[in-house]
């Protein structure tokens, strides 16, 4: 069924007795010729772009609790192309032209909103730095400007220019950047896949692999052995879990990020705003709480919850900024597993074995990426090789010293 | 205004008046009010509105709960948004106003959203507001973001201070209701360090709230008493307005104790709120339970409110919320509701009991089997219809009812650790599950032992079996122990009306049973699609209604629709509070150099270098322009003599009988062969084979060497080192430590550098006596000890000295003064790093992380012939290939064209896209000796293209320069000068 | 979190830096390993959900660098060790 606003007002006034399930519950087929494994934001994108753009079928997801329930379910919301380094910036400028035709491709109003984001400049050396990714930026067609003191402190007078510990200097702007109402994206994704006849498979969880001479077969699962010509695993923060199953070690640590929400405030951020002397970024949704988040844990964790050293030190990067939210509410924390690559960027490539395709890594910047990650998924398991603007995020890159460190932390997981 | 509603009894002090407005109405309470009894008590039902259709809201609850009764407290600055007048303490002088509403509170403009809310109904706004494409953003989604919100924020800062704590205790008791009290009495008797923390400003939790008694007196006053015993035990602390926000690791909990929102203002000194870090042995969470509602048509009108809160504003507030009031309920609890407002004086008109077998009251009607199934009265109560069991249909007149569908276990805590709670179809609740925080026992109602008699004793036993005590423990006293006599009802069945289910986000049973229809049928996506228990309330009384209506529409039972969730904090927590003193200039502390008072005394300009404050330079009288500045320093110092504070830069000392193999290890040159007295330039690779640091290490002694390292790296240099000796090559003998804050460390640099230091250093340091790269311990000013090294940075004869740092303002007073016939002046970051960009000495912007020693020209340091971190990795062939960046110098061909650092390389003709990208400026200075702007860059193939011309574009500015590629080493290429 | 150092008794996880997996420890030896090897060393991660041997450094303590056994689902930790003498243990001198 085709959502627009006349539907809205047709079935307002029936009392809504029109409308239909978003997704069916299937039972799973004995097989496959694609099974994606993980629905979430990546996963179930995968599945909609291999159906609706590479034109394949016979497609299943399965998800180990509810669809969206991944990290793109707990993030904090925010898209953007403002990437320094050649091997990531095409991806993402992809990714945010994909996010700007989203709702009109399947039909889901994602609330894809280009407010602004900018990072604040503290330092002649982040001037320095954010003029040379500004300019990257640029050269890869997308859009960048840098602010001045004077301009940033127009848009947002109250924040601290008068006492601050770090001045602010001006901030990279990227006028595009801005959020997304994160849930609506995996509901848009799994509606379209569901339409075009994906099987989408909840509480279904991979429990082992099938491999024989060197090419996958099926996967076990909660709900039986399912088997398929292509596996491809989108499965963000249980990535070692799952590829373990392949007896696969991969170069990445699964660490907990947290994120934060304020109570309900009448409108006063903007767009999004990153600190650039401390671990805080934020902005504000359309419901009105402040979405705001900082610094990863730092220790290995599957636990989905934090400490409180970390709460603390965002609320101190929130205050140091933004002195006027003294008295504004923390909501609520929330904790998701991160995927903590080497060298701080994703992975989608093929693996050793025939038939198993890896998508991950995607460390606390994995949903900007959503569409881009399922688009470049769906190239390579539909065509075996590599989308164009995804050439670089191979497994090899570490062998071969190519890495794409956009921090300079080396591998170190818990600095990128 | 006289207090209407007010009635007999209670614990507010009557003898004092406090004046407080809202909405700038003048009213008056007593202390011992909450805003919320206060206003009931004068009459005021009507206290805020709704999120979505901004429907007419009073409180329905006496606490921390509750969705509705949401004000902005306090102006100017302290304007709190979203402040529950339920929790708020009266105060003289305290004003409050109502929030989203517009123009008024009683007549909003946007209620029209609830004439049309067949129009939004869940998840409306994902299926309309795409057509046309550019609309959702220009029009569509302001309007939404102008409407949405709760409060508004002030953009003043928030002048209250805010502390932090630490605290550590045997056993936590969280909750100081009847379990809590006994908890900490047992346990405090015992001799054992107790803290007792209760979010209330009186003890005593539910015991304050009803009439049965406990021993020989009430409750309250059991209550009172036993705080007065437990405020005598020194090993015991009492602490009233402290939340307990949430259960971290290994016994680790977060508290709020709100010091001084009962004032005005906080007193001379005090913080308004301090955050606890409390480290527990145990804990128990006697947090009690909330009681939850049921679902009916309107059954959102001020003036309906949750039965216990009905009760609680009269037996503790002495405050009524109407003149006629019914009760509806599903449970025993209800019934006292109806008992203990009969017995003050209010006329109970009826109590609706949906059970066939309750209670019943002399002297009241009893409608039994019957339910509430709609309501009327615009901005409050004014009847209620009522289904009999016969199923006739009667209107009653009441202006207000008490509701209890049962009382939900507050395990919100217990879930911290994402313990899933487990539904209990004996209190038609759930209660905590397996797998809490370790060490956190719950007892009492919020383990589902709702009698007080039953409080007691689970608070008792879980005080001994948490702290093992053995020996005597107190006494029961007698008590009420009613069983819990409940029959689930979680929505009354009728009509096409709304239902409300989270009253402030304004779900209803209609929202829920959409997102069946459409499939969202797991708890999670009912909670997101229908925006369910996501208000400030966070579901305390809505969520196990919402699931339970899934579950009845599912087919599923409770159990296996599940439960979300609950996260931290357990209620909101000011983001003043978490961040304590870090915020403006005490956000992170300050780091002073040794010179930065003679810097201060003479007008210098200073820099933040992370911590570090640096002088970046000092102006001269007359000059306006900071290049001024930095020129004349840059010239003065290549001219005669120029002293820098490098004090900053990392210092390790290195000892042992490996050392120097073990600084082989660690930089990827050589240094075991190295001379005693001399000193080298360090290259250190990370173990990925990338540049990580760089600096000089002398040589001090056979077995002594002294580390230097950048600024930005003092801390991770030592920490990898400390890694490397320990974890790596465990039996080296070799010792360290940081000596970065014990050393104050100066270069002297320029022509007459050796002149002007032999005018303080004790020593022969003649050009024979101590060549360039010379190093060793010397003293100064007659036998100060000191180190002298003849390294330089800025490609002048230098040195630099070092002098243990309390001597360090001394020394530079010195030898300004000693060396006055020089001329020398003071030079601050700037002019170094001019002098080091004329020399092509890379730093800060070149050492970022993604560079190589190839990439630096460095390429040559890397030795092959010993295993050092990061040697390996580092010939990778993404890393060796001929076509990677190499470090150039750039100078524009028009002298007068300026560069900017970050701007791109660009062949001649070559259009401005990626592909075309050669590169990029790492740093960039004027240069006062070349007379034009030069800079460092990053130039794929770079040391190819010495000679050629290229472009420099910085597309952000618009700017497009030609310049010309150069050597790095722009002055003194030879090294001449510093070898003079 | 709290880790019981084996020196200096139960100190706040706040006065420590992370750094990872305790296999850290077992670096080749570069005059005989080749990329290879250093590659599995530096990049590969078993990351497991469960019990984790990892290191921490105490930097606002005694400097010691430390392997925490810590279970990465529940967070609780079941020994704490000097990691020289992890790594001596290990074989590792000089």
């Amino acid at each position: 069924m085709r959502y627009s606003g006349f539907r809205v007002i047709a079935e307002a006034l029936t009392g809504h007795n029109g409308w239909k399930p978003v997704w069916r519950d299937p039972t799973p087929q004995a097989d496959y010729d694609y099974i994606i494994i993980g629905g979430g934001g990546h996963g179930l994108a995968t599945a909609y772009y291999l159906a609706k753009e590479f034109g394949q079928a016979r497609i299943a997801v399965l998800e180990k609790g509810y669809l969206g329930g991944g990290n793109v379910g707990r993030n904090t919301t925010i898209i953007r192309s403002n990437y320094l380094l050649d091997g990531n910036e095409p991806f993402y400028e992809f990714s945010l032209k994909l996010w700007e035709g989203l709702e009109q491709d399947f039909n889901y109003n994602a609330m894809v909103s280009q407010r602004g984001i900018i990072n604040l400049i503290h330092t002649d050396a982040q001037r320095d730095a954010f003029t040379r990714r500004g300019n990257g930026m640029i050269m890869h067609g997308a859009d960048a400007r840098l602010l001045s003191r004077d301009e940033v402190r127009a848009m947002y007078p109250w924040l601290n220019f008068d006492n601050a510990r770090f001045p602010i200097k001006g901030a990279l702007m990227q006028p595009r950047g801005g959020t997304v109402r994160h849930d609506a994206v995996a509901w848009g994704y799994a509606r379209g896949a569901d339409m075009r006849g994906v099987d989408l498979i909840q509480n279904c969880e991979v429990t082992g692999m099938r491999i024989e001479n060197g090419r996958i077969r099926g996967v076990e699962t909660t709900r039986g052995f399912i088997g398929a010509k292509k596996v491809g695993v989108a499965v963000a923060g249980s990535s070692s879990k799952v590829m373990a199953h392949a007896g696969m070690r991969l170069p990445m640590e699964s660490h907990v990020l947290q994120a934060f929400v304020s109570e309900g405030l009448k409108p006063v951020i903007e767009g999004v705003m990153t600190f650039g002397a401390g671990h805080f970024y934020v902005s504000q949704s359309d419901k009105g709480g402040l979405v705001f988040g900082g610094d990863i844990d730092g220790y290995n964790s599957y636990a989905q919850r934090g400490n409180l050293p970390v709460i603390e030190d965002v609320a101190e990067g929130g205050m140091a900024l933004m002195p006027a939210i003294g008295r504004v509410r923390l909501l609520r924390t929330w904790g998701g597993i991160m995927d903590m690559s080497m060298d701080g960027s994703p992975i989608i490539d093929k693996t050793g074995i025939e038939g198993l395709y890896f998508n991950g890594g995607w460390c606390y910047g994995g949903f900007k990426a959503t569409p881009a990650s399922g688009w470049a998924f769906a190239h390579l398991l539909a065509k075996d090789e590599p989308h164009k603007t995804a050439t670089a995020y191979r497994f090899d890159r570490f062998l071969k010293g190519l890495m794409i460190d956009e921090k300079g932390q080396g591998a170190q997981p818990n600095l990128h | 205004m006289t207090q209407s509603h007010r009635i007999a009894g209670g614990q507010i002090d009557r003898t004092k008046t406090l004046r407080f407005t809202f909405d700038g109405v003048r009213y008056q309470g007593h202390p011992g009010d909450t805003l919320a009894s206060a206003l009931l008590a004068n009459g005021v039902r009507l206290m805020g509105r709704s999120f979505k259709y901004h429907r007419p809201r009073g409180p329905i609850s006496a606490g921390s709960e509750e969705p509705n009764a949401l004000v902005e407290l306090r102006t100017g600055g302290r304007q709190e948004p979203n402040t529950r007048a339920t929790v708020t303490e009266l105060y003289d002088g305290l004003e409050a106003n109502s929030q989203n509403r517009w123009p008024s509170l009683r007549f909003d403009a946007m209620g029209i959203n609830d004439k049309l809310s067949t129009f939004f109904a869940a998840g409306f706004y994902y299926k309309t507001f795409m057509w046309p494409k550019s609309f959702w953003e220009k029009l569509y989604e302001p309007i939404i973001r102008r409407a949405a919100g709760l409060g508004s924020v002030t953009r003043e800062e928030d002048p209250d201070a805010y502390d932090k704590g630490f605290l550590h205790c045997d056993l936590l008791v969280i909750g100081a209701g009847p379990t809590g009290l006994m908890a900490a009495l047992t346990a405090g008797r015992a001799g054992k360090r107790v803290i007792l923390a209760d979010e209330d400003f009186r003890l005593g939790g539910r015991l304050n709230a009803e009439t049965f008694s406990v021993g020989q007196t009430s409750g309250a006053d059991w209550a009172a008493a036993t705080v007065a015993e437990l405020a005598t035990l020194p090993n015991v602390r009492l602490m009233t307005r402290t939340t307990v926000i949430g259960a971290f690791d290994h016994g680790i909990y977060g508290a709020v104790e709100r010091v001084s929102d009962h004032l005005a203002v906080p007193a001379q000194g005090k913080p308004r709120q301090v955050l606890w870090r409390i480290y527990a042995g145990k804990a128990i969470l006697a947090a009690g339970a909330t009681e939850r509602p049921v679902a009916f048509e309107n059954n959102d009108r001020p003036g309906i409110l949750l039965a216990g809160a009905l009760r609680a504003y009269a037996n503790r507030w002495g405050a009524k919320a109407g003149e006629r009031l019914a009760v509806f309920t599903n449970n025993d609890d209800g019934i006292r509701t109806a008992l203990d407002l009969q017995a003050k004086g209010v006329d109970v008109v009826a109590v609706i009991d949906s059970r066939e077998g309750g209670d019943l009251i002399p002297g009241v009607r009893h409608l039994r089997g019957a339910e509430v199934i709609d309501s009327s009265g615009k901005l409050g109560l004014k009847s209620i219809t009522v289904r009999q069991a016969n199923g006739r249909s009667e209107t009653i007149a009441v202006d207000a009812l008490g509701v209890s569908g049962g009382w939900n276990p507050n395990v919100n805590i217990h879930s911290h650790h994402r313990s899933r709670p487990i539904y209990d179809p004996a209190i038609a609740a759930f209660v905590p599950g397996q797998d809490g925080p370790p060490g956190l026992l719950v007892a009492g109602a919020a383990a589902g032992a709702f009698s007080t008699h039953a409080a007691l004793r689970t608070g008792r036993d879980a005080a001994i079996a948490a702290l093992e005590l053995i020996g005597a423990a107190p006494d029961l006293p007698e008590t009420e122990d009613a069983p819990t006599r409940v029959t689930p009802l979680w929505h009354v069945a009728h009509g096409k009306g709304r239902a409300w289910i989270d009253q402030q986000n304004d779900v209803t049973v209609k929202d829920v049973k959409l997102a069946h229809q459409e499939n969202f049928t797991s708890v999670e996506h009912l909670k997101r699609y229908t925006t369910l228990g996501m208000a400030t309330d966070q579901g305390k009384t809505g969520n196990v209604i919402g699931l339970a209506v899934m579950a009845e529409l599912t087919g599923r039972s409770i159990p296996e629709t599940g439960t979300t969730i609950y996260r931290p904090p357990y209620t909101p927590v000011a983001l003043g509070t978490l961040a304590g003193r870090s915020r403006g200039k005490k956000f992170k502390p300050f780091r002073l150099t040794p010179s930065h008072h003679w810097a201060k005394e003479h007008g210098a300009i200073f820099v933040e270098v992370g911590n570090w404050l640096r002088t970046q330079w000092v102006p001269k009288a007359g000059e306006t322009e900071w290049r001024q500045s930095v020129d004349r320093e840059v010239l003065a110092t290549r001219k005669s003599v120029g002293i820098c504070d490098v004090t900053t830069l990392g210092k390790i000392d290195i000892q042992g009988t490996d050392a120097g193999a073990f600084l082989d290890r660690v930089y990827a040159n050589t240094f075991s062969s190295l001379a005693v007295g001399k000193c080298r330039y360090g290259l250190m690779l990370r173990e990925d084979g990338m540049v990580f640091d760089d600096g000089t290490t002398a040589r001090m002694g056979t077995n002594e060497y002294v580390m230097t390292t950048t600024t930005a790296n003092a801390v991770t240099v030592f920490r990898h080192l400390e890694f490397c000796r320990q974890c790596l090559w465990p039996d080296m003998d070799v010792q360290l430590i940081s000596t970065t804050e014990a050393w104050a460390q100066f270069s002297v640099a320029g022509p007459n550098a050796r002149k002007l230091l032999e005018k303080v250093v004790d020593q022969d340091i003649s050009d024979a006596a101590f060549p360039y790269m010379g190093a060793g311990n010397v003293t100064v000013c007659g036998g100060l000890r000191a180190r002298l090294f003849r390294i330089s940075f800025s490609g002048e004869l230098a040195y630099e000295i070092a002098v243990p740092t309390r001597y360090g303002d001394a020394l530079l007073r010195e030898m300004l003064a000693k060396g006055a016939e020089f001329d020398p002046i003071v030079y601050g970051t700037e002019a170094l790093g001019v002098m080091r960009i004329e020399k092509g000495h890379v730093a800060g912007g070149e050492l970022n992380g993604q560079s190589t020693a190839l990439n630096m020209g460095l390429g040559k340091m890397v030795s092959k012939k010993k295993d050092a971190i990061g040697m390996v990795l580092s010939q990778r062939e993404g890393m060796t290939a001929e076509t990677g960046y190499r470090l150039v110098g750039v100078k524009p061909v028009d002298p007068q064209a300026k560069l900017t650092a970050g701007s791109h390389f660009l062949e001649k003709g070559a259009a401005p896209v990626a592909a075309n990208d050669g590169g990029w400026l790492t740093s960039k200075v004027y240069s006062p000796h070349l007379g034009c702007d030069i800079a460092l860059g990053y130039l794929k193939a770079g040391d190819k293209k010495i000679g050629q011309r290229m472009r420099i574009v910085n597309l952000l500015a618009g700017l497009d320069t030609e310049v010309e590629i150069i050597s790095p080493h722009m002055f003194d290429p030879e090294g001449e000068r510093l070898r003079g | 979190m709290i880790i019981h150092h084996p020196i200096l008794g139960p100190r706040d996880a706040q006065e420590f830096v992370y750094l990872g997996d305790a296999s850290l420890i077992d670096r080749p030896d570069g005059m005989t390993a080749g990329i290879e090897a250093f590659h599995d060393y530096l990049y590969q991660r078993s990351n497991p959900a469960g019990e984790h041997r990892e290191l921490w450094y105490h930097e606002q303590g005694d400097r010691s660098w430390l392997v925490v056994t810590r279970n990465t689902v529940t967070h609780e930790i079941t020994k704490v060790e000097l990691a020289r003498d992890v790594a001596r243990a290990k074989g590792r001198s000089k």
